[in-house]
């Protein structure tokens, strides 16, 4: 698993990205109660604003890790945004995509990195 | 910047893992590790203690007191009854509010909460303007608390069994753990609860032990601002200003009818003129509840606008939010009066996007006060 700045979480799984966002992230958004998601099929650039997610605080948006194609998004976060703060890492995940370019993942931290990142 | 002030039980906030953040020259909890949307839910489910020391406290005291406050606020002062407590607002001469209020007329003086952001112009303002004989005293040795929710009075009666006696709005002196306590029975969450107002040496012991009491969660500043907006109550600055009068605000419930065209004590506020005229021939715009009929939550400043496309924004959201009881985001904002009706449909842009958003009424979730 790689890691952004933007505290997204980058998982390889079956040639396709999926992406979402850190516990870190949750934990200092609060509860999420509102998530807007891209559309399917939707052609994307590395750092274009692709989400939104609103939390009891505030607005931030998700930006795309990695220019490709989105195919497929998570649905279920529309019905229940609180899945992000339950479980970040796991069924909370946004989306998944199709990359063009995989060499930003090389910048990207590793755990042990991401950690240090957060402090 | 300045540094920030800080409340009396600000180590107690830290102690009990409190996020610190800005508000109104204080360093304040903003949520405890609790967070917002479970100290929403645990203060309309049982009870909630905030600390609103921030607030400002002051006393008027002398004989034209009454007298001299009503010519600074359009209610009625002089026929509040003792043990009794009032919402009201300084006004200003182009008829806007200046800050609002509670008075409590606690027999030989009247005792005043008025917002944080506000108190030293609100005292600046009494004594330019009251008569010599009356003092106008900043509170500035004490500490105020407020414990809300239906459990609240379960929670306190176990200190003081004579609160279970008072009704919504009635205020008394209260000895609490030993301290004398000012106590009135109000809050601004829309739940039943107490105000209390609490000297500062006594103030963290006291706080301590209503927390022990494993009914009472401490709520923080976010909890508070969703509470109230689904309470369909105004926060000064955003809901109400010095350029937005008490009609347009929907708040002319506040203005007693001795105060009003025809009444004993007619008039004789700041902008008169302006607010009882409006209140004759109607306002061009309303404060009304919105809820938007998505997901999406419409925050403070966004604009509404009549349709779904063309034509300039026709209104403002004034505060926005998910609400936590109501499961659904809410607004409040100001739109023409003519789209002021309940089930009218309006737009508000969030992101670009148009998003149909109809007038509601408030409260959202209804009040529930001890009468």
């Amino acid at each position: 698993m790689k890691f952004t700045e933007e505290h997204e979480w980058l998982r390889e799984e079956d040639g396709l990205i999926v992406v979402g966002i850190t516990e870190h992230a949750s934990e200092q958004l609060g509860d999420v109660v509102f998530i807007d998601l891209p559309e399917e099929g939707t052609e994307v650039t590395k750092d274009e604003e692709i989400c939104v997610i609103e939390s009891v605080k505030a607005a931030s948006d998700i930006l795309a890790p990695l220019d490709g194609e989105i195919v497929e998004v998570n649905s279920m976060l529309v019905d229940e945004p609180s899945k992000v703060n339950d479980d970040p890492l796991g069924d909370a995940w946004f989306f998944k995509m199709k990359p063009s370019d995989l060499s930003p993942m090389d910048d990207y931290m590793d755990e042990a990195a991401y950690k240090k990142f957060v402090g | 910047m300045a540094e920030l002030q800080r409340t009396p039980l600000y180590d107690l906030h830290l102690e009990l893992g409190a996020k610190m953040v800005p508000f109104a020259g204080y360093d304040m909890p903003v949520q405890y590790p609790l967070g917002v949307m479970k100290e929403h839910l645990h203060c309309r489910a049982e009870a909630g203690l905030f600390d609103v020391s921030h607030m400002g406290q002051v006393i008027l005291r002398g004989a034209g007191a009454a007298a001299g406050l009503e010519a600074l606020i359009p209610q009625d002062v002089i026929g509040l009854e003792a043990e009794r407590q009032r919402y009201g607002f300084f006004t200003n001469e182009a008829g806007g509010i200046e800050d609002d209020l509670m008075f409590a007329n606690r027999g030989d003086h009247l005792f005043l909460v008025v917002n944080a952001g506000c108190k030293e112009a609100d005292v600046a303002r009494m004594r330019a303007a009251l008569e010599p004989d009356v003092s106008v005293e900043f509170i500035e040795n004490r500490a105020l608390l407020a414990l809300q929710g239906p459990a609240a009075e379960a929670a306190l009666v176990v200190l003081a069994p004579e609160v279970a006696k008072m009704k919504f709005m009635d205020v008394a002196t209260v000895s609490l753990n030993g301290a004398e306590c000012w106590v009135s029975r109000s809050g601004y969450t829309g739940e039943d609860g107490f105000e209390i107002s609490v000297p500062v040496d006594a103030a963290v012991e006291l706080t301590r032990i209503l927390l022990s009491d494993e009914r009472v969660e401490p709520i923080g500043l976010g909890a508070r601002d969703s509470l109230r907006l689904e309470a369909g109550l105004c926060l000064y600055s955003h809901d109400i200003d010095a350029a937005t009068g008490p009609v347009e605000a929907a708040l002319t419930w506040g203005i007693q009818k001795v105060r009003r065209t025809g009444g004993a004590r007619e008039g004789g506020f700041p902008g008169a003129d302006v607010i009882l005229g409006q209140m004759a021939e109607g306002v061009a715009r309303k404060r009304v509840g919105l809820l938007p009929e998505g997901r999406a939550p419409m925050r403070e400043g966004t604009e509404l606008f009549a349709d779904a496309e063309g034509d300039g924004a026709i209104g403002v959201v004034t505060s926005g939010a998910f609400g936590p009881s109501l499961q659904a985001p809410m607004a409040m904002g100001y739109v023409p009066s003519d789209m002021s009706a309940v089930g009218t449909r309006l737009f508000g842009e969030v992101r670009g996007k148009r998003l149909p958003v109809q007038v509601a009424k408030l409260p959202f979730i209804p009040a529930n006060f001890k009468r």
